[in-house]
């Protein structure tokens, strides 16, 4: 196969011409039979849509430029992206904007680029930075966000800033967040308006964690290639150094780890360690196809298109979540999600925990990190007083002794906790703790 | 595209090719041999990342072409839609040949087709009478699937016609899929590891007693219930009872308070206490009588010596794979091992009948082994369980339950995504209908249609969109056709039986057989 054809660029070209949208004019402009009572169908209001709505794109990888390629051909003309990633050749398979020469360079830019380039009249801003990067007036300048994440913590930072902006003065700043995910044959598609309906962290038990392997299984007796993957990672690494600092884009560094799970595993007789398991575990691949993308940025791009033109009712008010699978036929299941009371971004209550007062809170922290509606890794506590902070430096080593402690001597029964994780957001849970256990407040065995 | 991916573990310094590098997030859903599959695909799409493809269309590019079509540009104006669709597509994978043919009235598709090989074929609606006759004759005559695309406006629907049936080995089932331990039919190999590891349960230390894998644990308790109960559970409630039964032999004397292997075996033990069943899809395919050409198939050949299999041991060849639980290395790999030797011994008395077979010769063990660790789920698509149905007949079921969908809104029933069906259908031959010609149309198949009022809707939503599609609703569709087209092409996985209904407006799929 010969080089693939590039586009000149030397051709003068001017605004497209009016046919160019004749298709998405039939629906803009024209009543259909679902249309809400204020749909206008007018010229100024397809203008309005087409010269002041905004839209940030949050990722442009395997979803992200997929939806940058559906918002320019749903006639949104001002789109911003944000993404901090570089171009892996792993990314070739789906992220179709991206060519192998591309390899190393920002996402946002290259794909903003093409994307510009092929569909005129649009402007796409790309930003290659973190989220986190970005303030409040950076968010309040968009009508619309749109997510193509593949991680838990940019979803939870992002609903958080958003449900935080909402000021009931300002119907400007509920800014709907509409977000894709995918995993191999399946995905979801679902519609956020902040403070209205369920937000992500309403969701959140939708996501468990990965049940964590005990450390004990990985030191001691290690049964499936996995563990002893873990255990080259987590443990053999942390022994010998063998670099400065573990990058699990490094092939020399995964080829490392693999050697050494794979000498582990022929230690105990276990089958299975193979360099591609081993970068796997270490990177928790998510596996990920085109097809797939395209299916959810799209329906993604439909619900935005739907909400910016009142072209048709969109998920959000009634129905807010689709889920689709393809793996067995396909199947769809399209839902609402309630929003919940004790939400610790959107709601106001706390939420009933039961815990063992005899547990360290130095365990029951770690516990935080897999219960699926917390998920908080590197969370800080507060009571009446402050039990444990991570940051300062200064704060974290004076509530440092509280760590083992036992609960029942921080808290009483029925008491209620704060519970903090600046790095996802706002993000406040509000626990009351009731206990399952008498309490004994005399020292027990080490487990 | 003739480098090779391994399949077995690379030597210890090699790390993956550049191709299992591009392709690593999808090889990990369809390993090597779906790659390949692919790879040997050659796809003719008639109107409008495989091995090749070959686009057929009559049009020049338009203006309005450009507004829904991300591989057009400016400089593909005036140009056969064919031509220049296939020229930007090239950029997305150098790797894969794309060819493209413009249709005029001297160079029918026929032409085409007498030239070319192809896998699979696609046509997208609406499309001239003549065409679809010509590609429906040849699929026909050449055994090959054949996918009808429809997308106008916020809805599409698409569907596939697959030569006959289709087996699938490889479905995948869901990770939580309860694996087949024969729990409640040990046979002596595993009776007596487990006998063997719990011979002195009671006196054991703490550390042993706490990582007796569950299987042990389950089968050496099923002992002692079965000795006071006269047989072992089989009614829930008598499953529940032996739940709670476990789980009072654990020791709480210990600063845990329990042990996570008798936690791990009581979160198990009423899914693994399962009768063993045939699933309905297994048992279609002992009762699918294969015809002539299917009979020398060796998926048939095989499905007959794993029938033969069944009916002399009332169960299907262990699958041989034992789930993680809590247990020393040592004993974990010894009891995987009890494991793999009896799914392997199965797997010689099933390779045995098949050797038997006249044809049986020259399948592949590794077909064998396969087909046998997969028994349990395999499925026949298009078999003759699963007549098509009549339009109409659907069409009265699904009308019935809008009925009462209708009636009982507090129920928060989802009305049925037929109409959408009937309404694209009525504009397959012409793009552009006013509502009343569309329900005069479905009049003709349905009658009173326009005194539906759900189909009224779909008919007006078709007529407003003119036949223009919009890029989203064909891009998600196209995503869709293109999962069914990897899954029929690897084999793996399973696609739809045979009509996809998709409408936008509600964000919901419905699936048909027509």
């Amino acid at each position: 196969m010969s080089q693939p054809v590039m586009i000149s660029g030397t051709m003068a070209i001017s605004e497209p011409k009016k046919d160019r949208w004749t298709y998405l004019n039939n629906v803009r402009l024209h009543k259909g039979p679902f249309v809400a009572e204020d749909f206008e169908g007018t010229e100024e209001a397809v203008q309005q849509v087409e010269s002041a709505f905004k839209v940030l794109v949050i990722g442009a990888g395997g979803l992200g430029c997929e939806i940058l390629k559906n918002l320019a051909l749903s006639g949104f003309k001002c789109i911003d992206v944000i993404d901090m990633d570089t171009i892996d050749v792993s990314n070739l398979n789906r992220q179709f904007l991206f060519r192998a020469s591309d390899v190393g360079s920002s996402k946002a830019e290259v794909a903003a680029k093409f994307v510009e380039k092929r569909v005129k009249g649009v402007t796409i801003t790309p930003h290659n930075c973190k989220i986190q990067d970005k303030d409040d007036d950076f968010y309040m300048q968009f009508n619309l966000v749109v997510c193509g994440l593949d991680s838990v913590e940019a979803r939870r930072w992002i609903n958080s800033t958003l449900v935080n902006l909402v000021d009931d003065n300002n119907p400007d700043s509920l800014k709907p967040l509409i977000d894709g995910g995918t995993e191999g044959f399946s995905g979801h598609t679902r519609t956020i308006l902040p403070t209205l309906t369920s937000c992500i962290e309403c969701q959140l038990d939708m996501h468990a964690p990965r049940q964590a392997v005990p450390l004990c299984t990985l030191a001691t007796i290690p049964r499936q290639p996995e563990h002893c993957i873990e255990w080259a990672h987590i443990i053999a690494w942390e022994q010998e150094h063998p670099f400065p600092a573990l990058d699990n884009d490094d092939p020399e560094h995964i080829t490392w780890l693999y050697k050494k799970a794979l000498a582990r595993a022929e230690e105990f007789k276990i089958t299975g360690v193979t360099y591609s398991l081993t970068q796997g575990v270490v990177k928790n691949i998510i596996p990920a196809i085109a097809s797939t993308n395209a299916i959810i940025a799209a329906s993604c791009c439909n619900e935005a298109f739907k909400i910016a033109t009142n072209t048709n009712p969109y998920l959000g008010p009634e129905d807010n979540y689709m889920m689709y699978n393809g793996t067995a036929s396909i199947y769809t299941h399209t839902m609402v999600h309630d929003k919940k009371d004790d939400c610790p971004v959107c709601g106001n209550l706390a939420m009933d925990l039961s815990v063992d007062p005899n547990i360290t809170l130095e365990d029951f922290i770690a516990s935080l990190a897999e219960r699926a509606e917390s998920q908080l890794k590197k969370p800080s506590i507060r009571a009446d007083t402050t039990l444990y902070m991570q940051s300062p430096p200064s704060l974290e080593e004076q509530t440092r002794p509280n760590l083992i402690k036992k609960i029942g001597e921080l808290v009483g029964n029925g008491d209620e906790i704060g519970v903090t994780d600046p790095s996802l957001g706002t993000v406040n849970f509000k626990y009351r703790l009731n206990f399952s256990k008498e309490f004994k407040a005399v020292e027990g065995t080490e487990s | 595209m003739t480098e090779v991916i391994r399949t077995q573990t690379p030597p210890i310094l090699h790390g993956p090719s550049d191709k299992e590098k591009k392709y690593d997030r999808q090889l990990r859903l369809w390993a090597a041999s779906g790659q390949q599959a692919l790879e040997e695909a050659h796809i003719l799409l008639v109107n409008s990342g495989i091995g090749k493809f070959t686009i057929a269309d009559k049009a020049i590019v338009e203006e309005a072409d450009l507004g829904v079509n991300f591989f057009l540009d400016e400089e593909s104006l005036g140009k056969p839609r064919s031509e220049a669709c296939v020229k930007l597509l090239q950029e997305l994978n150098p790797d894969v040949k794309g060819d493209w043919y413009q249709l005029e009235k001297d160079q029918p598709l026929q032409t085409l087709l007498d030239q070319q090989k192809f896998t699979l074929l696609m046509y997208s609606l609406p499309i001239e009478p003549e065409t679809l006759l010509t590609i429906q004759n040849y699929a026909n005559e050449n055994k090959l699937p054949l996918f009808s695309i429809h997308s106008a406006g916020f809805y599409s629907a698409f569907r596939i016609h697959l030569p006959g049936s289709f087996p699938i080995v490889d479905t995948h089932p869901e990770s939580t899929t309860t694996p087949d331990l024969r729990l409640r039919t040990p046979w002596k190999g595993l009776s007596d590891f487990a006998a063997e590891i719990t011979a002195d349960i009671d006196i054991q230390e703490a550390r042993e007693h706490g990582h007796i894998p569950y299987v042990a644990l389950i089968l050496h308790y099923l002992i002692e219930w079965k000795e006071k109960h006269g047989s072992i559970p089989s009614e829930y409630a008598e499953k529940k009872e032996f739940a709670k039964f476990l789980a009072a032999k654990a020791r709480t004397n210990n600063p845990e308070g329990g042990e996570e292997n008798f936690d791990e075996g009581v979160a198990s033990v009423l899914k693994l206490l399962h009768e063993p069943k045939l699933e309905g899809s297994v048992k279609e395919i002992f009762d699918h009588e294969p015809n002539g050409l299917e009979a020398k198939s060796s998926f048939w050949i095989i499905a007959g010596a794993v029938k033969k299999f069944y009916e002399k041991h009332k169960a299907l060849p262990l699958p041989g794979s034992v789930p993680d639980m809590k247990a020393q290395s040592n004993v974990y790999v010894k009891l995987q091992n009890i494991y793999k030797a009896k799914a392997r011994e199965d797997v010689a008395e099933v390779l045995e009948s098949v050797r038997a077979h006249p044809l049986g010769k020259d399948i592949p063990t590794t077909e064998v082994e396969v087909f046998c660790k997969n028994a349990a789920f395999i499925k026949l698509v298009n078999g003759a369980g699963s007549k098509t149905s009549d339009v109409v007949n659907i069409a009265n079921e699904e009308f019935k339950s809008d009925q009462m969908a209708a009636n009982n809104p507090e129920f928060g029933m989802r009305f049925s995504l037929l109409p959408i069906y009937l309404a694209l259908n009525a504009t397959c031959y012409f793009a552009s209908a006013t509502s009343s010609e569309i329900l005069a149309t479905i009049n003709k198949i349905v009658p009173e249609a326009s005194s539906n009022p759900r189909l009224v809707q779909a008919a007006e939503e078709v007529a407003r969109a003119k036949g223009g599609e919009l890029h989203n609703i064909s891009s998600l569709t196209g995503g869709m056709v293109a999962q069914e087209i990897i899954k029929i092409i690897t084999k793996q996985y399973i696609p739809i039986d045979n009509t996809c209904i998709y409408d936008g407006i509600t964000s919901r799929t419905q699936i048909f057989k027509i």
